[in-house]
């Protein structure tokens, strides 16, 4: 860095990490504006879970069909369940789900996709035949067939994320694949293995690191397909009935007719909840997108 | 293309389907429940069976099922009647067979797939690619943006706030169903009028709903291929915008869109399944829906194989589409 002035060279500091990743937002304007929401998503949830009471959110805790008035903003359901309850336990939930599929999916698949493309071979064959072959069968309708199939009382929040976790792992292993396969024939790799690091060290020291912003693309993506996929199923009145799930509300207001009866704001509150949800996850992935990926960051 | 490459590609689709139809035959197996007793013990409590005689159905009918036979034996006779596009019979709608409940779904979902797919591929793929085109009026780049805002939104909620607003507030469409209640279908223009009325809502929630993505795909490569040695050729050489924008830009972006939409078969597919599930339309959805609710698990795996079956055929179909785009594909 050449900096031309007369102050003394300790006064000229490097902008702390803070400050970049700050100016970083400023120049990717997607990644910032989804921050923003899940920031205040999340505030939502948290503060709500001290404030209300959850027991509101659940059937017969307060009057029936009210509409959105000062005492319930969000209104009631048919149920009697408290809609500003259920939003803030329904997206608790949500993100329970979105987090622990998402989780277990990208380490599921960073560890298929490191041992495919690091050691080769029947091993890679296998996972790679693997991942092809099924990723072609819609992954909804297989978790259709595996939460149909379950006793009504064992769909938990935890079992719809188990669900929606099983058939996700395909897509990050075929991206992390394809990254350690460039990777391991750089440089720095042999450099590492003339050394004498053993294959566990160069995973986690050497090629690991270099990976985050893939992985946390792809930790991104698999958090936004776990709320869509627990979102459809609950939608098609497979999730765990009972709970305030934001697609849950949705089913039972479209069983109940909610339109044809004018309760407008029963099915509509869930779906604009589910709107900035998956926006936010939205412009996160293509923002992360844009860190991991200088080449589309060079096009925009 | 060579015989070992069409070989390998039947192989694939071979494989797909069989690996779907193992799933949906081994996962319900691990599970407790049992569909036959649950729909005969509803049956028992609607109506006076004694236990006793509970019992002895439910035996015959795993008879006539074959549920008594060793595993590997119902495996592949299972196996076998897939191949025969044979799923069994409906509990719910019983003595009618599973591929017929499909069948009489099956119209209804292919019109509405067929004109929605079509109409947000061709406009999203256009609009990507204008938009991502410098030489483009700035208005028409402009109109892209919106789509893309909404590519995360489902179609299943854009379909919720399209029946709020279009149907519940303003009340020019109707708010679901195939045709106004009380309506008998004719072969006649008023009933015709009718029921593309109530389909106008559905395939605009599914397009709406996916134009944005295919916007985006398009603006990505069309940003890389102007930047492409050939495109400045062209340019250079003095041929026409409107030449280089149709057979250099549109032509070369165009392949991967195409394999975009063998990859995104599945999610269009559980998009209008869902969606025809809110509308109440009487496809696919609708029947998979009732399946659910009336735990009618025979249609349940049917529907679910069978569309493995469709997207995997629709994939081998593009597949041998590509040589006619690629001449590259062609030679080699």
């Amino acid at each position: 860095m050449t900096i031309v002035s007369n102050a003394a060279p300790d006064i000229v500091r490097q902008p702390s990490n803070v400050v970049l990743f700050f100016r970083y937002l400023r120049r990717n304007k997607g990644l910032a504006v989804g921050v923003l929401i899940l920031v205040a998503l999340t505030l939502f949830t948290v503060i709500g879970m001290f404030v209300v009471n959850p027991k509101h959110a659940y059937p017969l805790a307060a009057a029936l069909k009210q509409p959105p008035s000062l005492k319930y903003p969000f209104g009631t359901d048919f149920f009697g369940r408290n809609l500003l309850v259920a939003m803030v336990i329904g997206m608790w939930q949500t993100a329970l789900i979105g987090l622990l599929a998402g989780g277990i999916g990208t380490l599921v698949g960073v560890v298929l996709g490191f041992t495919s493309a690091y050691f080769g071979g029947w091993i890679d064959s296998v996972i790679r035949t693997v991942c092809q072959i099924l990723t072609p069968i819609p992954v909804l309708l297989i978790q259709v067939v595996v939460a149909g199939s379950l006793d009504k009382r064992d769909v938990t929040i935890f079992t719809m994320a188990i669900i929606v976790a099983m058939l996700a792992w395909m897509g990050p292993t075929l991206v992390v694949r394809a990254q350690v396969m460039t990777m391991k024939e750089r440089q720095f790799v042999s450099v590492a293995k003339l050394s004498g690091v053993s294959d566990m060290g160069i995973i986690f020291k050497e090629i690991l690191p270099n990976l985050l912003p893939f992985i946390a693309a792809s930790f991104v993506g698999q958090v936004f397909g776990a709320v869509f996929a627990s979102f459809y199923l609950a939608v098609l009145g497979l999730g765990p009935l009972r709970e305030p799930l934001l697609g849950n509300l949705i089913w039972a207001a479209q069983s109940q007719g909610a339109f044809f009866n004018g309760w407008w704001w029963w099915p509509l509150i869930p779906a604009f909840a589910m709107i900035l949800i998956l926006g936010a996850l939205a412009l996160v992935n293509m923002g992360l997108d844009e860190l991991a990926n200088p080449r589309v960051r060079r096009t925009e | 293309m060579n015989v070992k490459v069409i070989v390998k590609r039947l192989l694939f689709f071979v494989l797909v389907v069989w690996a779907a139809s193992t799933i949906v035959f081994f996962v319900p197996r691990l599970s407790t429940r049992n569909a036959i007793r649950e729909r005969f013990g509803e049956l028992a409590r609607s109506g006076g069976f004694s236990p006793g005689d509970i019992e002895k159905l439910i035996e015959s009918m795993n008879k006539s099922f074959g549920l008594d036979k060793p595993l590997l034996e119902q495996y592949w006779q299972y196996l076998n009647n897939i191949v025969h596009l044979d799923f069994g019979y409906s509990l719910s709608k019983y003595p009618s067979t599973v591929t017929e409940v499909i069948a009489q779904a099956l119209p209804w979902t292919i019109g509405l797939l067929l004109v929605t797919t079509v109409l947000s591929f061709v406009i999203g793929t256009l609009l990507g690619a204008v938009s991502a085109w410098p030489r483009a009026p700035g208005w028409l780049r402009g109109i892209a943006t919106p789509f893309i805002l909404l590519t995360g939104v489902p179609p299943v909620i854009m379909g919720i706030l399209l029946v709020f607003f279009i149907g519940f507030r303003l009340q020019w469409l109707p708010l679901g169903g195939a045709y106004s209640p009380g309506v008998v279908p004719t072969w006649s223009w008023p009933f015709f009028f009718d029921l593309m009325q109530h389909q106008v809502l559905p395939a605009l929630s599914l397009i709406l709903g996916s134009v944005g993505g295919w916007v985006l795909s398009m603006r990505g490569m069309g940003i890389t291929i102007q930047g492409e040695d050939y495109v400045n050729y062209a340019e250079h050489k003095g041929l026409s915008a409107g030449r280089i924008f149709r057979d250099y830009y549109l032509r070369n972006a165009l392949l991967p869109q195409v394999t975009g939409l063998a990859l995104a078969l599945g999610t269009v597919i559980t998009s209008a399944v869902v969606v025809e599930g809110l509308f109440g339309l009487p496809g696919i959805g609708t029947a998979l829906n009732l399946a659910i609710r009336a735990n009618d698990f025979p249609v349940i795996y049917g529907i679910v194989i069978f569309i493995t079956l469709a997207i995997a055929l629709l994939m081998l179909i593009l597949e041998f589409v590509y040589p006619l785009l690629d001449p590259r594909i062609r030679d080699s």
